[in-house]
């Protein structure tokens, strides 16, 4: 800082004491009405910082005691308020009912997806497509339980295998070589057997001695053309999509060890018209009966 | 720096020179002429035609507004007389917009600022809030006289006045701008009996605080500081464009009227009803809007002199230059004037820079035509599934997933057009919730002026042998089997 104001000579002007090759740097202070702004800001801005929480400090709130997230109940509330109208039919009627009428199908639709997307998919895939290890597509035209509006809305609600109630899809598969009902040869001629009920390649031998063997132990459940049962989830074994895998070894594990898929009752987790919407969301994924 | 600089050279000392000049209102003297005429009428014709096009109605049937012109902002349309533009055909507006960006040049290069002096809104509404300053605070002297003189009840009295006329004017300014965007008498009488939404008297309050800032206290401020369009006008105007002239080899040297000066006497009537407050007659400057007040002033002094008018003319450069050669040297009087006039040359109105205007302009004009003419009233849009891109189903077929929209421009009757899916054979074809005809195709109905949106599946039976992905197209039929719209898309498979 220069201890004397120094003025330059041509101009009578103030220099701020700064100098470059000789060139000294007039002082030419900005427009007052731009200062005053600028001023103004600073102001609001110190302002903002005691109302508001501006400091990054734990539990510094500001004198207004405002947060965004305490801000989001009532933004919450007044969303919820807006669509109590609508998610009160859409608890009260079917599923079914729901897609027959366009506008509660467009609701249901758009509400669907969300959910879907923030329960289902984890597992199911974001188009529903499924996952390798025992998590079915619900796009295709396969339905261990059913693929109607009100076997789905059941499944949604109870899960499978949950121990959630006795309405609950339960019913499981013995694991035949873990409780010596079967023996690995056996089985080996069991697998065979099943991959020959969807025309697969099998020992002719192997099936031959498998069919006796698989009407004494799995014809009760999955029929005895392999024609699967809704009522108890046994999955068909005569076509072409395979749960747990449709190669030899997949079939032989499947029977050897059993296969028990858990998907959790979402009853008390969602609200009523939620299932009801995810239901016709699924129902709409393209393997809706 | 401990050296020693070079002793400065040691001037005059002069007061100090200050870098920011305080603003110096104008305070433009009335004028009468052909000029001053002509602008008043365009001014009466553009004010009557923003305030009165929004009550012009335009019967389009039930549920659709009746307004002539109206942006729909909630219901995203845009109507204008016959035409109902959808969102996704803004283009039309960018057309308009480049037309009358390329028409701004064209009549700039062929007869200078017509814009910024007549028709600008700025310019507008300015002369509108100067015609009223004028009538209640009196004309230029009266005016000056009352701003350095005693804030007496007088003063405050005219101010006010002044202020609250002004005021009214811009209420009227930003109501009628909100009635672009609304019903004009359902969002009127909403506002009058304090009904009409925040947004609502938000804008109203924004737009009236600009024109009432803008026209009232701004005024040139805009055309000199802010308005970037004098900045470039300059790459528009050239040797042959029409601007405000003064001719200096007719006006110099200035003076007493007699024979040892020009036609110009000083009198600084031209200065006086400057809207900008400049003195054209240092030639052509950035802050002349072309407006010609000072063509009416001069002539009418002129006049009086019992000289020809047109001293200050609109003219163009090049025959100013011309006409200043011819006089080289000449004496002042009417055989010098004779000669500078007899020196000029018509305008050329045909020069590359004009052609070039007029071919952009009709190219667009015919871009904007073709693409009316071909615009589609009805739209398929056609998303396939990702996730699955296909299903496995269990005979062992594959399905793909298809969500289609369907957009109906026009208004009346809803449409029942039939889905036809063209492909490898075999491939067939369903929609969910939808209709079939007698031929088995699904039927989809499009509602009127909406979107309604279908969910198609596609199978390929087990013997099918596709690639991974197949050409498909979707066409929609009506009735007597013409095909409306066509949409292509693929059909997926695994890999073989």
């Amino acid at each position: 800082m220069p201890t004397k104001i120094e003025k330059d000579s041509i101009t009578g002007q103030e220099t701020t004491g700064h100098e470059w090759d000789g060139l000294k740097e007039l002082n030419t202070p900005l427009p007052k009405w731009w200062l005053y702004t600028f001023y103004a800001t600073i102001l609001f801005a110190a302002v903002w910082v005691v109302l508001y929480p501006a400091i990054p400090v734990q539990g510094w709130t500001g004198l207004t005691g405002w947060t965004a997230r305490g801000a989001l109940p009532a933004q919450m509330d007044a969303e919820r308020a807006r669509q109590a109208p609508m998610l009160a039919r859409l608890r009260e009627v079917s599923a079914e009912q729901i897609a027959a009428d366009p506008e509660l199908r467009g609701f249901a639709l758009a509400g669907g997806r969300v959910g879907f997307a923030n329960n289902c998919a984890g597992c199911h895939g974001a188009g529903g497509q499924g996952a390798s290890g025992g998590f079915p597509s619900l796009a295709d035209d396969d339905w261990l339980w059913g693929g109607s509006f009100e076997a789905i809305h059941t499944t949604i609600s109870h899960g499978v295998r949950a121990g959630e109630s006795d309405e609950e899809r339960g019913i499981a598969m013995p694991a035949f070589l873990a409780t010596g009902m079967l023996t690995q040869a056996q089985i080996n001629d069991t697998a065979d057997f099943v991959l020959s009920l969807s025309g697969r390649s099998a020992d002719p031998a192997a099936v031959t001695r498998g069919r006796e063997l698989y009407a004494e132990n799995c014809a009760s459940c999955h029929g005895d053309g392999g024609e699967g049962n809704r009522d108890m989830g046994a999955p068909r074994l005569n076509d072409q999509i395979w749960l747990y895998g449709g190669d030899r070894a997949s079939v032989v594990r499947s029977i050897a060890y059993s296969r028990a898929g858990v998907m959790p009752a979402w009853r008390g987790r969602l609200d009523p018209a939620m299932i009801n919407m995810i239901t016709v969301y699924v129902h709409a994924l393209g393997g809706g009966e | 720096m401990n050296q020693i600089a070079p002793e400065r050279p040691k001037v005059d000392k002069k007061p100090e020179p200050s870098l920011y000049a305080s603003h110096q209102k104008v305070q433009p003297r009335a004028v009468k002429g052909r000029v001053r005429n002509i602008k008043w009428a365009v001014l009466v014709v553009l004010l009557a035609l923003y305030y009165v096009v929004p009550w012009f109605r335009w019967d389009r049937g039930p549920g659709v507004p009746d307004q002539a012109v109206l942006v729909d902002i909630s219901h995203a349309r845009l109507f204008f007389l016959w035409i109902e533009l959808w969102p996704q055909e803004v283009y039309f507006l960018t057309g308009a917009l480049v037309l009358g960006a390329i028409g701004l040049f064209a009549v700039t290069s062929l007869y200078g600022r017509l814009w910024c002096g007549f028709t600008c809104p700025q310019t507008v509404w300015t002369d509108l809030f100067m015609w009223v300053e004028r009538r209640i605070e009196g004309d230029r002297n009266a005016r000056i006289k009352l701003d350095q003189g005693a804030k007496d009840g007088r003063w405050w009295k005219l101010k006010l006045s002044k202020h609250a006329a002004w005021l009214f004017i811009a209420m009227a300014t930003g109501g009628a701008w909100i009635m672009y965007f609304n019903d004009a008498p359902t969002v009127t009488w909403a506002m009058l009996t304090g009904q009409a939404s925040l947004t609502v008297y938000g804008f109203f309050a924004l737009f009236t605080a600009t024109t009432y800032v803008l026209a009232g206290a701004a005024r040139e401020q805009v055309c000199t500081y802010m308005c970037p369009w004098p900045r470039f006008q300059g790459a528009m105007l050239d040797d042959n464009s029409l601007v405000v002239t003064y001719r200096d080899w007719r006006g110099e040297p200035r003076g007493k009227p007699d024979a040892a000066h020009g036609d110009c006497v000083d009198c600084k009537a031209c200065v006086h009803v400057c809207p900008t407050g400049i003195d054209i007659r240092d030639g052509q400057q950035l802050e002349c809007i072309g407006c010609g007040l000072c063509v009416d002033a001069c002539d009418d002094v002129m006049a009086k002199l019992g000289r020809d008018k047109g001293l200050i003319a609109f003219e163009t450069l090049k025959n100013l230059a011309a006409s200043q050669a011819a006089v080289a040297g000449m004496a002042p009087g009417p055989a010098r004037n004779a000669a500078g006039m007899a020196a000029r040359v018509p305008q050329k109105k045909i020069r590359p820079r004009t052609l070039i205007y007029a071919g952009v302009i009709m190219g667009v004009v015919a871009l904007m035509l073709g693409a009316w003419m071909l615009r589609a009233t009805l739209t398929l849009s056609v998303e396939r599934d990702r996730a699955p891109l296909f299903v496995q189903l269990s005979d062992g077929g594959i399905r793909n997933g298809y969500t289609l929209k369907l957009a109906n421009k026009t208004r009346g009757e809803d449409l029942h057009l039939a889905l036809v899916l063209d492909g490898p054979q075999g491939l067939s074809l369903t929609v969910q919730d939808a209709m079939e005809d007698a031929a088995g195709r699904p039927i989809l109905t499009t509602r009127d002026d909406g979107i309604t949106q279908w969910r198609a599946l596609v199978t390929a039976p087990p013997g099918l042998r596709l690639r991974d992905s197949t050409p498909i197209t979707f066409r929609l039929v009506d009735g007597s089997g013409r095909t409306l719209v066509t949409q292509h898309s693929a059909f997926m498979g695994p890999r073989r």
